[in-house]
């Protein structure tokens, strides 16, 4: 079977800048595949450009075997491409309950906006914010509003759910927390991309990493072969991480 | 939704039975408040529920006084005259909108209020069709009396207002009205969830502008003279937006309260205060927005 997610020499600039140049990629489903790199290294302009909120300048982005590439975001959130923000961005006015519904009316197979509340509380129960269902998004807290992001992105029934920092300013509690949620998200077979610059995050939860840089796509492979990369080692992690790593592999 | 539904029902036929009770003048008043009742109705599904700042109303407003106009002086009957002019609001909206909305804040606001000023000139340089700066005359209905004439047209307006009263209950009970209170709230955010943003934008924007070009015709007819400065005014504009500031933006009953409250003021300010007339209605306009930003329909809630 063909890879559900497929990028062929995806280029994105802007204005001078290459945020992405040439990049090849492939995810199969079921993978949860970590993509990390320095600050600036385009990992959200990736996100960006598959969810069709940039487009390509130059190559293809294929999902589900279907041209992607000029699609915009509503119709990439349809077909099933969700993604949560770096940048937390819930309708704030609106309660949770509201905020979930949305997403499964809009992105998801629901036929009306009662089966959307029914299915949004289910989303709720699932990431266990079902008590807050009632309370302004925008009260919320930053751990339960990454939640949030993601019941909504669950909400949109996805194929492929792109995690874009979302454990990013949570303490160790929470974080355990949300690596349990996300542990469960890949065991309902959602295929997951998730940025993350906590390495110790990455290792735990992929089982494919790639490492951009400067746009370019410089690694990618299993974690214990990433580690050890030296392009990955100078570029990102730093030589101290590799001679902190047992030798095994 | 039911509450509303009969809350509404039980107050149009409330103004409905106005005629009753008043003279010529409360008649007059009663038919400039359903009119402004409905420039109020139309601006919430784009300002108030989109969350676009629109200064198109008196673009629609014009354009449809001048449609049934037209029309009238052509030859077709007053009502299909009416029927045409929202048609060719409704379809100036879409095309409108689809231009326009992709510029936002400001930038929509400042493109919207030079519409109306395009359409004059159109209409002052069309001299053949519409009579230019010398304005158009439209033919009197022919009925029994001028009471029976100023019922008439009251009855119309209120039809009018009920009905863009019900699209806009239904439209924010519906899927409609929930993926533009997305977008006011987030637009990027709400294309990334599913809602085809374009879509739902210019649908808001036919909305706002179809009832506001019936009204324009129902306004000719009810005037029998209409001249571009006085049909493409942009305080037609300006007060729908105050309207629905007032009353409340997004909620059900604020634009109507709004309109209604907006006319007392004028009515009151214009006949006691003659001579300061713009600046004490301007000044009640600040001080109301600045204090209660969510209309006045929020006290109700506060209390309640
Ligand atoms: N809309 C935009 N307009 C102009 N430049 C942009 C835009 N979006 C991103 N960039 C630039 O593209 C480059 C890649 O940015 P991107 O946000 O993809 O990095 P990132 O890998 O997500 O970084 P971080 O780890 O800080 O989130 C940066 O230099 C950034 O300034
Ligand atoms: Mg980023």
């Amino acid at each position: 079977m063909s890879a559900l997610l497929e990028l062929a020499g995806v280029s994105r600039a802007f204005g001078g800048l290459r945020a992405l140049s040439s990049v090849d990629l492939a995810v199969q489903r079921g993978e949860v595949v970590g993509l990390i790199g320095p600050n600036g290294a385009g990992k959200t302009t990736l996100v960006n450009v598959v969810t069709g909120v940039h487009r390509a300048t130059s190559g293809r982005v294929r999902f589900d075997g279907e041209d992607v590439t000029r699609l915009r975001p509503y119709q990439a959130a349809r077909r099933g491409i969700a993604r949560t923000f770096q940048i937390v961005q819930p309708f704030s006015a609106m309660t949770v309950l509201e905020n979930v519904t949305a997403a499964a009316l809009f992105g998801g197979a629901a036929r009306s906006i009662a089966e959307a509340r029914a299915q949004a509380r289910e989303q709720l129960a699932f990431v266990g914010l079902e008590q807050a269902a009632d309370r302004r998004a925008g009260a919320l807290t930053l751990a339960m509003r990454k939640r949030l992001e993601l019941a909504k992105g669950l909400a949109m029934r996805p194929k492929l759910l792109l995690l874009d920092e979302v454990n990013a300013g949570l303490n160790a509690v929470e974080m355990d927390a949300a690596l349990a949620l996300i542990r469960g998200i890949a065991a309902r077979g959602v295929t997951i991309v998730i940025i993350e610059h906590l390495m110790k995050v990455v290792l735990s939860l992929c089982s494919r990493i790639v490492v951009l840089h400067h746009g370019e796509l410089i690694a990618a492979g299993k974690p214990s072969e990433i580690v050890k990369d030296a392009r990955v080692v100078q570029a990102y992690l730093g030589r101290r991480y590799a001679e902190a790593q047992p030798a095994h592999g | 939704m039911k509450r509303d539904a009969l809350r509404a029902v039980a107050m149009f036929v409330l103004i409905a039975l106005l005629p009753l009770a008043g003279d010529s003048y409360w008649l007059r008043l009663g038919t400039t408040m359903l009119m402004y009742g409905v420039l109020a109705i139309s601006w919430n599904f784009i300002g108030g529920m989109a969350g676009y700042p629109s200064f198109a109303s008196a673009a629609f407003f014009g354009l449809g006084a001048y449609a049934g106009a037209v029309a009238q002086k052509l030859g077709a009957p007053m009502g299909f005259a009416w029927a045409l002019a929202g048609a060719a609001a409704l379809v100036f909206a879409a095309a409108l909108g689809v231009a326009l909305l992709r510029l936002r804040g400001h930038y929509f606001a400042i493109a919207s209020l030079v519409v109306a000023e395009v359409l004059r000139e159109l209409v002052n340089a069309a001299t053949d069709l519409t009579g230019g700066g010398m304005g158009l005359n439209l033919p009197i209905p022919r009925l029994a009396s001028i009471e029976g004439q100023a019922m008439f047209f009251f009855y119309a307006m209120l039809a009018l207002a009920a009905l863009a009263f019900a699209a806009m209950l239904a439209a924010m009970h519906s899927r409609l009205g929930f993926g533009l209170r997305c977008i006011q709230q987030n637009e990027s955010a709400a294309d990334m969830l599913g809602v085809n943003t374009t879509l739902y934008k210019v649908a808001a924007f036919m909305l706002s502008g179809v009832f506001v070009g019936v009204a324009g015709a129902i306004y000719a007819s009810w005037v029998h003279y209409i001249e571009p400065p006085d049909v493409f005014d942009v305080l037609y504009s300006v007060k729908a937006i105050v309207m629905v500031l007032i009353g409340g933006a997004g909620s059900v009953f604020g634009p109507l309260f709004g309109a209604a409250l907006f006319l007392s003021l004028e009515e009151l300010v214009w006949r006691n205060y003659l001579q300061v007339h713009t600046g004490v209605l301007g000044l009640l306009i600040v001080l109301l927005v600045l204090f209660l930003p969510k209309g006045l329909i929020s006290l109700r809630r506060r209390t309640a």
